[in-house]
């Protein structure tokens, strides 16, 4: 086989990570850029939304299809009202300080990991998925007689794997127009902009923060779902997501979307490649060599925007 | 009615108003004049509920407004406009706008109202409120707390770099607001813009109110001024 279908197959891998990479940084980069939260726990609450779905699934038993709808609705939901639960009971007690927050979800970070593990237990169990054709894929060649389509062994990809990267442009056009089109957007910006202001205008700045910290653990556990039938559920799956999250939202600029979104296309569509091409541990060196870079040359991101 | 009784407040343990009580009328216009650090911006800040009260209450007409949460006392009808303007960055003219107009639900027609005082802003509806001139943007700031047909106004500095038509503007429209009996509290360093138009004047020293004298008494004995601010 030539290199072309090598490359594809490697820039679709790469997608799929890419898909749930952006939709995982989006939910970090909204609580930074709101709440000026660093959340450490944001990759247990990926992990957590990745456990639900195996005991919504489990639980369910019989129809695979039945069971993964299920999961991605009630993963999302239960992981986000413990997140407005931490919110409340612990990052509002400590008035929102960027130190002591950062502390804080370091604890819960553990909290969740260990109790995931007294309750779920160290193994990795899979989810099926909601359906999983294989799609071979077509490439083409000049032969003696011109042009011509044919079936190289090895280059396929899944229905679900794409309907992966559908569900998560999706969720994060929604995203976007809750940001930019609603009223609850509108506030949330208004937040972002200058929390006193926003104070002295009405707005009840506490309920939107708990708000944007469900939210943000919800994306992240939304992702979970998405991913946990190619990659299955275990309980120390957040620390991968968390540590390229951080790397997408800092390369994009801390609090930009569409930032945050570009970067995740960048690096996971890059990880992909050169993994296949050469080895993932490489993938990671680039991708933290990019960091430092832009922390050098641009330290608010690509898109960032700087703060009075 | 505006009314501080007996506020003490500051930064953490760091105590910047010390007793400090204060009474604006409807429709009158009060200055509070001092010396940089002397807690003009707190004083603000403390009726917004921005810092807690360690003791001393805010009252607007009946109510206890220090009492209440800090995103409630907007709703109850205090508007502030405070210093460097502090819009929403990101945010259009017409959002900014929105906020206001949502904190106390206030109706398009009062919208229509505040636009037909700083048509300006009519033009500029779309563009994002950073894009616009130091003057627009303070134009933009004292429409946002219009918005919330405020029952009493806190200005802070709203003059601070400006040119002189700005400037006219903006005190043709608190002399505006004074008539139709808002209480209107006023920060400002430029002695002279203030004694034409503020009622009475309060110098404030190390977060303790001074005296009190009518404007007009000020502007026939200027000596007054110069013994509190010392220029």
């Amino acid at each position: 086989m030539e290199l072309g279908p090598y490359i594809l197959l490697a820039s679709l891998e790469g997608s799929v990570t890419a898909a749930v990479l952006a939709l995982t940084a989006v939910g970090l980069s909204l609580v930074f850029g709101v709440m000026r939260v660093v959340n450490i726990a944001h990759g247990e609450f990926f992990m957590l939304g990745a456990v639900i779905a195996w005991f919504v699934a489990h639980s369910l038993g019989g129809n695979a299809a039945l069971g993964f709808a299920a999961a991605l609705i009630i993963a999302p939901l239960l992981v986000g009202a413990l997140a407005i639960g931490a919110d409340m009971t612990i990052l509002k007690r400590l008035k929102y300080d960027p130190e002591r927050t950062i502390v804080a979800t370091i604890g819960l970070l553990y909290i969740i990991q260990q109790v995931t593990l007294m309750t779920y237990g160290p193994e990795a169990r899979p989810v099926e998925a909601p359906f999983n054709t294989r799609l071979a894929i077509p490439w083409f060649e000049w032969g003696d007689d011109g042009f011509s389509l044919y079936w190289p062994w090895g280059l396929s990809t899944t229905s679900y794997k794409l309907a992966v990267i559908g569900a998560a442009i999706t969720v994060l056009m929604g995203v976007w127009v809750l940001m930019t089109r609603t009223r609850i957007g509108l506030v949330m910006r208004a937040t972002q902009a200058d929390r006193d202001m926003a104070l002295a205008f009405g707005i009840p700045v506490e309920r939107v923060y708990a708000m944007v910290f469900g939210l943000g653990a919800a994306l992240a556990a939304f992702s979970a779902v998405l991913i946990v039938p190619i990659q299955q559920a275990h309980y120390l799956m957040g620390a991968d997501p968390l540590l390229l999250s951080f790397i997408v939202v800092i390369i994009g600029g801390l609090g930009s979307l569409p930032g945050t979104v570009l970067a995740a296309v960048l690096i996971g569509l890059s990880d992909g490649i050169i993994s296949v091409f050469f080895s993932p541990t490489l993938a990671k060196i680039l991708a933290t060599l990019l960091v430092g870079l832009v922390l050098v040359f641009r330290p608010h991101g690509l898109f960032g925007v700087r703060n009075g | 009615m505006l009314e501080l009784r007996g506020v003490n407040a500051g930064y953490g343990r760091a105590q910047i108003l010390r007793d400090l009580s204060l009474t604006v009328r409807r429709g009158e216009i009060l200055c509070l004049l001092g010396r940089n650090g002397a807690g003009k911006t707190t004083t603000m800040q403390a009726i917004m509920g921005l810092l807690p009260l360690m003791s001393g209450s805010v009252h607007l007409d009946d109510q206890e407004v220090s009492a209440l949460s800090s995103h409630e006392i907007p709703r109850a009808g205090i508007g502030y406009i405070p210093q460097g303007r502090r819009l929403f960055a990101g945010l259009t003219v017409a959002q900014n706008l929105e906020i206001g107009l949502r904190a106390r639900n206030s109706g398009p027609e009062v919208l229509d109202d505040v636009l037909s005082l700083f048509p300006r802003l009519r033009e500029r509806y779309r563009q994002r409120a950073q894009t616009l001139s130091g003057g627009e943007q303070q134009m933009l700031a004292t429409a946002r707390a219009l918005c919330l047909q405020p029952k009493a106004l806190l200005l802070d500095e709203p003059t601070e770099g400006l040119q002189p038509s700005m400037i006219e503007a903006i005190r043709q429209v608190i002399v505006k607001m004074r008539e139709t009996g808002v209480a209107i509290l006023l920060v400002e360093q430029r002695v002279d813009a203030v004694l034409s138009v503020a009622d009475h004047v309060a110098f404030i020293e190390n977060g303790r109110k001074g005296a009190v004298f009518p404007a007009a008494e000020l502007q026939a004995d200027h000596s007054i001024v110069e013994r509190y601010v010392g220029v």
